[in-house]
């Protein structure tokens, strides 16, 4: 667990925006250079998932399984046994829904050195609507065994991510962004798996958050404060294990937690912070995510409306938290 | 690794590993003995005639590697590599037992020798393609077979896997179907007929072996001749008996899954002498 402050409350200026697909795509290039056993496969999207970049780079270390997801996941299996850093790519939905079987069986249950940085995680999406908008996927990863689960927060914090994995030994899912996203940590805040990041102080109200939600907890935590709330924001990027210390320390400290995330309310984040607090530290506690529902197309933005995502949300949540307490 | 047995000696050696296949079954209460008595002298051929391996250095980088994705089949590989040294003999009791190294299924994680845990149905050929990939990146020359069951190939994955081995032209990579024509619920043409399996595998961009099953002498020279063809994959189809050299239980669809019983057990080991 670290403390740091984020660059939102340093600058008042619009934040930078980059999606954090776009950041896997530069550091498997970075990476791939110093470590000539990472090898890229990925399932006809790799343009979108920006892995084109490695195989432009390295041709004889990637390999572009067309769209059969079950094969890509055991080809970058067998891989691993011999000695290779295999990651793999292509939509969250299809990496976690289609091939969940063969990373359980084959990648998990072997504690195989697969990577799977899969992209276009949550409704953040818009447009291509449901089909293509993954809001299960911390549940079928954390479900398994072993399995360690990432999203990370922003751009900057997926290059760490990505270089973390590759020293990592063993099977992780890293969830990733299609749309530019703020860019809300620095170069020099630290990132470790399995450690949650306190990126804000507060004494009234813990809000946990993950992914492209950290973003939109800090701006309702600056609403918050304006309201004489103060609130103590958690980044977890790793989901799963989920940095319990962090947690039961800040839940302590603030007597009431509220969670956001991009996914439905079962088997993610909130699940896994509920878990933790109902053992460790029962406070009242909030969930901020999305209700037994499908996405569908739309503008982002509007999505996040519609789906309970926004920072009023989490503000709302987190005033509904602090009053039970 | 060619341990210089002759054509008859292997026959003898096959003889011995289905014998630890029917004990191992009877002392456990469960397994697999129909399509482990299939298998077992394509596997014994391929672990004394074939394979590049050394026991008693399992994760030698050149070796040759051998993926059983027909997982189920597992008894008569375990009774191969405990003959050869990975693991000692009398270990074959513990199978399916808890806290054996010897699971109903392989697991990669606990027995040295076996090269990717398998078990669940159609993911094997997917692995060995990537064995084979491995290999032509490190620049090392050795082969790799997988073992497929013919109901096995009833799995879409297999053809995934198969299109991308003929797409990446894996000509170190060898597939070997026990073709007993038999899967849990009957006849394969029957339940779902994955036939013709020569024109599929020949759409698919593999080279197709067909052979005897149960000849030595055929299946040695396949293993030879599929490490001959360059530029494609290659499989051997091979054809064999379901239960083979257990009377009562040759080509009977109730024997895949049933362990026989201490009675059924003696019959059978007199019956493999």
């Amino acid at each position: 667990m670290t403390v740091t402050t984020p660059k939102q409350q340093q600058q008042q200026q619009p934040v930078k925006k980059e999606a954090t697909r776009d950041a896997y795509g530069q550091a498997l290039l970075e990476l791939g250079e110093t470590n000539k056993n990472i090898v890229v496969l990925d399932a006809d999207l790799a343009k979108s998932t920006t892995t084109l970049k490695f195989g432009k780079k390295f041709p004889e270390r990637f390999f572009d399984m067309g769209i059969a997801e079950a094969n890509m996941m055991n080809t970058a299996a067998g891989l691993a046994t011999c000695g290779k850093i295999s990651f793999v790519s292509t939509f969250c939905i299809f990496a976690t829904g289609r091939a969940w079987e063969q990373v359980r069986n084959t990648i998990c249950y072997s504690g195989l050195n697969v990577k799977i940085a899969a992209t276009h995680g949550g409704v953040a999406v818009g447009a291509d609507g449901s089909s293509h908008q993954c809001i299960e996927d911390f549940a079928l990863m954390s479900s398994i065994p072993t399995m360690t689960v990432i999203e990370p927060c922003d751009s900057i914090e997926t290059r760490k991510a990505i270089k973390a994995v590759v020293d990592h030994q063993g099977p992780v899912y890293i969830r990733l962004g299609r749309s530019p996203s703020p860019v809300i940590t620095e170069e020099s805040t630290p990132f470790e798996i399995g450690k949650a990041n306190i990126l804000r102080e507060g004494k009234d109200v813990t809000i946990a958050a993950c992914g492209i939600m950290v973003p939109n907890a800090l701006k309702a935590a600056e609403d918050l404060s304006a309201r004489g709330i103060e609130a103590t924001i958690i980044n977890f990027h790793t989901i799963k294990p989920l940095d319990r210390k962090a947690l039961v320390m800040c839940a302590k400290r603030t007597g009431a937690v509220v969670t956001a995330e991009q996914h439905v309310l079962e088997g993610g984040l909130s699940a896994a912070v509920a878990l933790a607090l109902a053992r460790e530290c029962p406070v009242p506690m909030e969930a901020v995510g999305i209700d037994n529902r499908f996405g569908q197309s739309g503008d982002p933005e509007l999505l996040f409306k519609e789906y309970h995502l926004t920072p009023d949300d989490i503000l709302q949540a987190a005033l509904r938290a602090y009053g039970r307490k | 690794m060619n341990t210089g047995l002759t054509t008859q000696e292997l026959q003898t050696k096959a003889k011995e590993i289905r014998r630890h296949v029917i004990r191992m079954l009877a002392k456990a209460g469960s397994g697999h003995p129909g399509g482990s008595l299939s298998a077992t002298d394509l596997l014994v051929a391929l672990y004394y005639g074939k394979l590049r391996h050394d026991p008693q250095n399992p994760k030698l980088p050149e070796r040759d590697r051998f993926v059983l994705s027909k997982g189920h089949s597992c008894p008569a590989l375990y009774a191969i590599l405990a003959e050869m040294g990975y693991f000692p003999i009398s270990e074959l009791d513990t199978l399916r037992q808890l806290g054996s190294r010897l699971q109903g299924h392989p697991d990669m994680k606990r027995i040295p020798g076996i090269e990717i845990s398998s078990g669940s149905l159609g993911q094997g050929l997917s692995v060995g393609a990537g064995m084979a990939m491995a290999a032509r990146i490190d620049g090392l020359d050795y082969r790799v077979y997988v073992m497929l069951g013919d109901g096995e190939v009833e799995e879409g994955q297999v053809w995934e896997a198969a299109m991308a081995a003929g797409h990446y032209k894996l000509d170190n990579l060898c597939a070997i179907l026990d073709n007993n024509g038999l899967q849990i619920d009957g006849p394969i043409h029957d339940v779902m007929s994955p036939l013709p399996l020569l024109e599929k595998w020949d759409a698919f961009g593999w080279h197709v072996i067909h052979i005897d099953g149960h000849n030595m002498a055929q299946i040695l020279e396949a293993y030879d001749r599929a490490e001959a063809i360059k530029g494609k994959p290659t499989i051997i189809i091979a054809k064999t008996v379901k239960g083979k050299g257990v009377s009562f239980m040759e080509n009977q669809v109730d024997w895949h899954g049933k362990a026989p019983t201490p009675e059924q057990a003696e019959k059978a080991l007199a019956e493999l002498i």
